[in-house]
């Protein structure tokens, strides 16, 4: 039924969607409206779980492992600081292959604090093993949190859906909220290979010794690689059956015929979809690529999506000191033998919730025209705020 | 429901002070919005999250798709909850031209105007929040005032909207509310034409 609602609380209503047996979790900005309305839920009978109350990060994190080890369907959500005290058990999950489900409400990382969105916190465990999806919007995040559970089921991966803090948690739009019996016809029960079960004994991150540790990450590579399927085919499976898509592992939409392209995760898609529409004709047009997957990595999916491109800006929601853009440094090294491949120009923006305005789509096309721009740059830095030796 | 007809995306500013319900206001007027059959989208400036700060929340109301996220920079119209933010000569920057203030005020509306150099229209809300409710919430008030001034909405939506949020004596407090702040304004005195149709756009 179609609703409107805080972002943040379409998300608790969608994750209570899931019957989740264990919830916990720890409070912390932009991410405290999904807790607080996963409890509410609880509170007044509407969710029946284990709603765990924890005093940190790294609790909530243990408590969800240890649910989900046990048997069940396990759920929790962070952001920023957050994410970084979870950050030895967030490698722990993902390197035992339990299946959970994790929702980012992104913001920037901690010093100078910042409570605002940018992508530095998720980007921060980027190579813990999880999955990670980027919602575009409250009706992405809301469809994405869903299928979050059954792709961790089906790949015994935990599965991070990142949606951008305030700017999507804290926005009321119209969201078209699953009914309850589709979601139990989609969600099959909680079940995965390395449950822990007393008939038959298992122990689950052990200690390795040099001659096994090699093939299990291999395995663990091997088995994100195998998810990229797996989030294909749930997102048409869901599309089956809610008439609707989240694109998948990306989407490709605006002109076809474009030399140029851009990609970029999260809301900012939205922003540059309403300039693009508004300044094309002067701007000139460009084939926007939003990308939903970050990890597993779309290779071949990004490969196809920027054939024929002279050029392609890739969008950064946060920053790597000393070499610039992740997304676009990545991108740079999955094109690399690709013959004809499109140059690459790969700006930071947004950083610590600095606004997007719609006229970035212009700015953005406008600076590919300079055949002597850095490779990478901070978008939309004003250098007139520092101080000459800190340019 | 008939296809809500508007002159293309609507964008409102409300600038209040924390404890006044300004963000609870941006989220009342989406949810009105889309009970009348619009789509909406509402959003808080969240910085300094505390009682008597200024706080600036977003709306933006549309018969399609909106997509844009960034902060409302063009307004079509400024809803100001606290008549101290008018010492910022800057609060109307970005005012679409033919823009226009709302203001919980018990001053001349036609000083206010020539202030800012813009139409505006100064509204007690606080005073009709405290004869009703009892506490100096101005934002319901605020928001019938609009709809009385634009017609944009009818009322009954933003009755719905209050019975999704609240219940009991405060709900029946606020209905209350609305029906006098909406009467108290001069009926369609910012009506909006119709430009353009753009409901099956």
């Amino acid at each position: 039924m179609r609703e409107a609602l805080e972002g943040s609380q379409a998300i608790a209503r969608a994750v209570a969607l899931c019957k989740p047996d264990v919830v916990s979790a720890y409070p912390i900005t932009p991410q405290t409206h999904i807790v607080e309305n996963l409890s509410k839920l609880v509170a007044e009978g509407d969710l029946h779980t284990e709603f765990v109350s924890v005093e940190s990060e790294f609790s909530a994190a243990s408590v969800v492992l240890g649910a989900a080890a046990a048997g069940a369907r396990a759920y929790t959500a962070t952001a920023s600081q957050g994410v970084l005290l979870m950050a030895e058990v967030l490698f722990n999950i993902a390197g035992m292959r339990i299946p959970l489900v994790m929702t980012v409400a992104n913001r920037a990382v901690s010093a100078p604090l910042s409570i605002w969105n940018d992508h530095g916190d998720s980007m921060a465990v980027r190579d813990s093993g999880w999955i990670q999806l980027h919602a575009a919007d409250n009706q992405e995040a809301v469809d994405t949190t869903i299928q979050a559970f059954r792709i961790a089921q089906d790949t015994e991966l935990p599965v991070m859906v990142c949606m951008d803090g305030f700017i999507l948690t804290h926005t009321m739009e119209v969201i078209d909220m699953p009914d309850a019996a589709a979601i139990d016809a989609f969600l099959p029960p909680f079940a995965f290979s390395r449950q822990l079960d007393p008939g038959d004994p298992k122990t689950l991150g052990t200690l390795v010794s040099p001659d096994f540790f090699a093939e299990i990450r291999h395995s663990h590579h091997s088995a994100m690689v195998q998810a990229l399927s797996v989030i294909t085919d749930t997102d048409s499976a869901w599309h089956d059956a809610f008439g609707r898509s989240c694109g998948g592992l990306l989407t490709v939409e605006g002109d076809e015929t474009a030399r140029v392209g851009i990609v970029a995760m999260g809301s900012t898609v939205g922003t540059l979809r309403t300039g693009m529409a508004h300044s094309a004709a002067e701007a000139g047009p460009a084939r926007l690529i939003k990308l939903r997957a970050f990890r597993p990595f779309p290779t071949d999916a990004l490969r196809k999506a920027v054939a024929g491109l002279d050029h392609l800006i890739v969008i950064d929601r946060a920053i790597s000191p000393g070499l610039g853009g992740i997304l676009g440094t990545e991108i740079a090294a999955v094109l690399a033998d690709v013959p004809d491949a499109p140059r690459i120009h790969n700006h930071a923006l947004g950083l610590g919730g600095r606004d997007i305005p719609e006229t970035i789509y212009a700015d953005l096309m406008a600076a590919i025209k300079d055949p002597d721009a850095p490779a990478f740059s901070v978008f939309d830095v004003d250098l007139n705020k520092l101080a000459p030796e800190d340019r | 429901m008939l296809a809500p007809i508007l002159p293309g995306m609507i964008e409102f500013r409300i600038h209040g002070r924390g404890g006044q319900g300004s963000v609870a206001a941006a989220y009342l007027l989406a949810a009105a919005a889309f009970e009348a059959g619009f789509l909406c989208q509402a959003f808080p400036a969240f910085g300094a999250e505390r009682r008597g700060a200024p706080v600036t929340a977003f709306v933006r109301i549309d018969a399609v798709p909106i997509h844009l996220r960034s902060q409302v920079q063009a307004p079509d119209y400024l809803i100001v909850q606290d008549e101290t933010l008018l010492i910022d000569p800057t609060l109307t920057r970005g005012l679409k031209s033919g823009g226009a203030m709302l203001v919980n005020s018990a001053r001349d509306s036609a000083e206010i105007a020539r202030t800012f150099g813009c139409r505006a229209m100064a509204v007690p809300a606080t005073a009709m929040a405290m004869d009703t409710i009892g506490k100096p919430i101005p934002n319901t008030a605020l928001l019938a005032a609009f709809i009385g001034l634009t017609g944009i909405l009818p009322l009954e939506a933003l009755a719905t909207a209050l019975k999704g949020r609240f219940g009991g004596d405060i709900l029946d407090r606020n209905l209350a509310l609305i029906e006098t702040a909406a009467k108290s304004v001069p009926a369609g005195a910012w009506a909006i034409a119709p430009q353009k149709e753009t409901a099956d756009a």
